[in-house]
């Protein structure tokens, strides 16, 4: 074996996929994450394309490119900077730069980089490298639509399909580059065009092509990145919606009922109401509203019903749906509320991440208005959070809000798929027979009212939004009723406490300084937390999950560190929320708001810093 | 497995007197409201109908008239200001086996909740929305309404309105409802037949009941509910009969020149059988509209089904479709769903 087929062992690799929208980027991204999914590596990956549907082509605004982040060892974000990027034009490469390692490698399909496209993406040299300042890159021009057109001249094919393939060839290079197996693809080709012979064997061309090219090229060389140590089990690949989508489904079966879901479309969380409406196979209702008050609503109402019932929006979404959330808080009935953060105020960045709705979830409503707040991990843990959200609803008879965001959204993650018999099941206090009072505390460490099932003779009862008589639910003015109600909604939010896990700290628990993040950070604290301890600094960290209420620990973990940081991507809202709930705890601050999760490197940057101080 | 929903195996019918659809709560609508009266014709049809108490439910928004499902004991749902039709449409689509009452106002439907409401018609869930409709906002002490008069003096508009008004019919008809009535609160055997009809259509039906509010708008339909006048002024229409009305029964409505016209029979040689036959259950929205967009003093007002057209509801088209994907579908089980696509085992 000469140099060149002696794989170099890596123990991560990040590679990004960049072209026009219509190059198929996504697809050849997503078939090389699962190829190396099967292969045993950890994976996280990151789709980013246009908030326009068509942006014009050649354009850095038109741009559509996949992340995929695969190792060895867990990899938990989709990776901060590309050690190979493959830019399918000049406006590809031109959008890409910020995301590459210092002296990456770079394949470009140079039959793209014509004069016209050059300028077309803003270059106003013919040199980009030297314009861009990476003419110590890696660079590897290889002509992929002209080569593609070479090995597929003989197919019955119009020039329109040929260089549609030609993304087939650089999925061909990639996986030589990579040591991947070409089987797993082909078997895609088989599956997807079945009866279309012509596409399966232009495709399969292509493919082996760009992989016999890379092999034979003296500029290529390949890689290896062994198989990550991955608790055994059966796994698939998952995005955050889906996830979301699928946890409702499973909570509902857990629960017995039948799941409501009454949403309006808004980006980034169209996809969970996508997803959920396949799902009539299953018996799942999904009702399309009129806007987001009427999606928030049709769901109180299947919850008085009976249903299990949720409803999906994005920060502007859940604005509009303030009041109605107002009324599930009043009549205590049990609803999950899904706000797929982006980044705002106003529309601001639809298709941007951001955790700025923290504070819109704990507090912006009118009157005392308590519900228990939580936010997703990652995009597997979205799974887990939409089950324990929906649990949290139903046992506690109440609405629940279930942050995730863009990131957690769309990225995907392998996801170890579990035995639904292994799934703990859900037990709300559904009333079945008289005699009943809609107010009455019928649990006193829970504090929580019963859920009169509908159509039952003698659970005739009434809700609504005036404030009502303890226990009987009559309409009471009375002023110590008021505050006696009050009262009783917010202890019974307050108990939920009872139900939910301690707050774990992970890392060195005696570090002198504590990490502390929440929801779709956690990937990147911990990658961080990882690469730090291989530079043999040992910190402590904690992601919070459970944001209203806080771990019954909280408070013990914040007092035993003698400094803290809040890792958030706004401008310090659970920062600020810690200090109004522990008086004395003042903690620093790293945020970000520009849209974007934060990179692994700006983090242990900052945590090396603040170490030195 | 679930049955298909039908008016005749909704329920068991029961005997109950229209008393005991009553609940504890003392009715607190001024003295002289005409709520008082659509709800002891509400109370009269369900009775009438012997609908069980636990098959009813009743969900309303916000306003004078909202507060009704307290006085009821049945299922009852006092929303938030416009959003009685979403919340009874998520309530029905959960439960299409309960008999749903939407109780709303002019403002509750027409103004902030006006897109919940047209919406409604267009999915013809199977919902019975009886809209409260006297003109003027009465819970919040006497601001006009969408549907108030134009020019109307009311305390947020001291110089008179300067916006039209919505017809509640001709707004529901644009949205393609099925079923269109207009009754008047003070007339409880007439509201009790158009109640039961509006229970008996399969899909949305709106009724627009014309209710005087003694307070802030005392008289509102007057001119059309006006003892002396009241036969001149109103033509009650019903289904396969000819459109009469009048103190002698001797007018009626014809077409001419794609308008409707008043006649008067036995004049310029018009007799009963030109006078046009009421068609409810025909698509024929173009008339049905004319019908109910007839206004004083050149028409008499359309009183009673103006609508009733058959067409699936939303509810059962929902639950045909469940049933069909589940036969369909690969996926039985929500763990073939877990285990479906690509998939790989780690060892």
């Amino acid at each position: 074996m000469d140099e060149k087929h002696k794989p170099t062992e890596l123990e991560d690799v990040v590679i990004r996929f960049a072209g026009d929208s219509g190059d198929g980027m996504q697809l050849i991204g997503t078939l090389f994450s699962d190829a190396s999914a099967h292969y045993g590596n950890d994976i996280a990956t990151f789709p980013d394309y246009p908030a326009e549907i068509r942006a014009p082509q050649g354009t850095v605004g038109g741009v559509s490119g996949f992340t995929v982040h695969f190792g060895h060892t867990e990899v938990n974000t989709p990776g901060d900077y590309a050690d190979l990027l493959v830019a399918m034009n000049p406006a590809s490469l031109k959008a890409s730069v910020k995301y590459l390692k210092p002296g990456a490698t770079i394949i470009i399909d140079i039959d793209a980089f014509t004069d016209k496209n050059l300028k077309k993406a803003g270059y106003k040299t013919n040199d980009p490298f030297k314009e861009d300042g990476l003419e110590d890159y890696n660079i590897i021009p290889v002509k992929i639509t002209s080569l593609t057109r070479e090995a597929l001249k003989d197919l019955d094919l119009d020039n329109k399909a040929v260089t549609r393939s030609k993304n087939m060839f650089v999925l061909g290079m990639v996986d030589f580059m990579f040591s991947r197996p070409l089987d797993y693809t082909i078997q895609f080709f088989e599956k997807k065009f079945a009866g279309k012979p012509t596409i399966i064997e232009a495709n399969k061309r292509a493919l082996k092509a760009g992989f016999n090219y890379a092999e034979s090229s003296h500029a290529i060389f390949s890689f290896k990145v062994a198989p990550a140590k991955i608790e055994p089990g059966r796994y698939r690949n998952i995005n955050g919606n889906t996830a979301t989508a699928w946890g409702f489904i499973v909570a509902a079966q857990k629960a017995g009922l039948e799941l409501f879901c009454g949403s309006y479309p808004i980006t980034p969380a169209t996809d969970i109401l996508q997803e959920l409406s396949k799902r009539r196979d299953l018996g799942v209702k999904t009702f399309q509203a009129e806007d987001e008050i009427a999606g928030i609503t049709t769901s109180i109402g299947a919850s008085f019903a009976g249903d299990l019932a949720v409803t999906t929006t994005s920060g502007p979404g859940l604005a509009l749906k303030t009041e109605a959330v107002g009324l599930a808080v009043i009549t205590e009935l049990p609803l999950v509320i899904v706000d797929v953060q982006r980044g705002g105020p106003s529309t601001g960045l639809p298709t941007k991440t951001e955790q700025g709705d923290l504070l819109q979830a704990l507090y912006g409503r009118n009157g005392e208005s308590p519900l228990p707040v939580i936010a997703a991990l990652g995009p597997a843990d979205a799974f887990h959070s939409a089950i324990e959200a929906s649990r949290i609803a139903l046992e506690h008879m109440t609405p629940v809000i279930l942050l995730t965001d863009s990131y957690i959204a769309n990225g995907s993650q392998p996801f170890k798929i579990p035995d639904i018999d292994s799934i703990p099941e859900i037990k709300p206090p559904i009333i079945t027979e008289p005699p009943y009072q809609p107010y009455e505390r019928i649990d006193k460490e829970k504090m929580i009212r019963g859920w009169a099932k509908v159509g039952v003779p003698g659970l005739q009862h009434r809700l609504g939004s005036l404030e009502k008589m303890a226990v009987t639910g009559t309409v009471s003015y009375v002023p110590e009723n008021h505050e006696r109600m009050v009262k009783e909604r917010q202890a019974k939010v307050d108990a939920v406490v009872n139900y939910i896990p301690e707050q774990k700290v992970e890392g060195n628990p005696d570090s002198e300084l504590l990490v502390i993040g929440w929801g779709s950070t956690y990937g990147h604290l911990r990658r961080a937390a990882n690469q730090l301890k291989r530079e043999g600094i040992e910190i402590a960290y904690t992601q919070f999950k459970y944001i209203n209420p806080l771990p019954k620990n909280t408070g013990d973990i914040l007092k035993k560190y003698k400094r803290a940081v809040v890792f958030e991507l706004n401008m310090g809202q659970f920062a600020n929320y810690l200090r109004m709930k522990f008086p004395g705890f003042d903690p620093l601050q790293y945020n970000k708001v520009q849209g974007l999760p934060f990179t692994v490197q700006e983090i242990v940057d900052h945590i090396k810093s603040l170490l030195k101080k | 497995m679930t049955t298909t929903i039908t008016k005749e195996n909704l329920y068991k019918k029961v005997n109950l007197k229209p008393a005991e659809y009553k609940s504890d709560q003392e009715v607190r609508w001024c003295p002289g409201c005409g709520d008082h009266a659509i709800y002891n014709a509400l109370l009269k049809t369900w009775s009438e109908l012997g609908i069980p108490k636990e098959k009813i439910a009743v969900i309303s928004g916000i306003g004078c008239s909202s507060r009704f499902p307290y006085y009821v004991d049945v299922y009852g749902f006092h929303g938030i200001h416009g959003r009685a039709g979403a919340i009874a449409s998520g309530f029905k689509t959960a439960r299409p086996d309960m008999s749903v009452w939407q109780i709303t106002g002019d403002g509750d439907a027409l103004a902030i909740g006006g897109n919940h409401l047209i919406h409604e018609c267009r999915r013809n869930i199977d919902l019975n929305i009886i809209i409260f409709n006297n003109e003027i906002y009465g819970l919040t002490k006497g601001q006009y309404s969408p549907t108030s008069r134009f020019g109307q003096v009311t305390k947020t508009s001291p110089y008179g309105t300067i916006e039209r008004p919505f017809n509640i019919g001709q707004l529901v008809l644009g949205a393609n409802v099925s079923f269109f009535a207009r009754t008047i609160d003070a007339y409880i055997k007439e509201s009790v037949e158009v109640y039961k009809e509006a229970e008996f259509h399969k899909g949305t039906s709106v009724v627009e009941v014309l209710q005087n509010c003694v307070i802030y708008n005392d008289g509102a339909h007057a001119e059309i509910t006006n003892k002396a006048t009241r036969k001149e002024r109103q033509i009650w229409l019903k289904h396969g009969e000819p459109m009469i009305f009048g103190e002698n029964d001797d007018k009626g409505l014809i077409l001419e020149n794609e308008r409707l016209k008043v006649v008067k029979i036995g004049e310029n040689g018009i007799t009963e059988k030109d006078i046009l036959v009421h068609d409810a259950k025909s698509d024929n929205l173009g008339l049905h509209l004319m019908l109910a967009t007839m206004s004083y003093p050149e028409y008499p007002i359309a009183m009673g089904v103006i609508r009733d057209v058959e067409r699936p509801t939303y509810e059962e088209l929902m639950e045909s479709q469940i049933e069909e994907i589940r036969q369909k579908s690969k996926i039985k089980t929500v763990q073939d769903l877990l285990n479906s696509g690509n998939t790989w085992e780690i060892k």
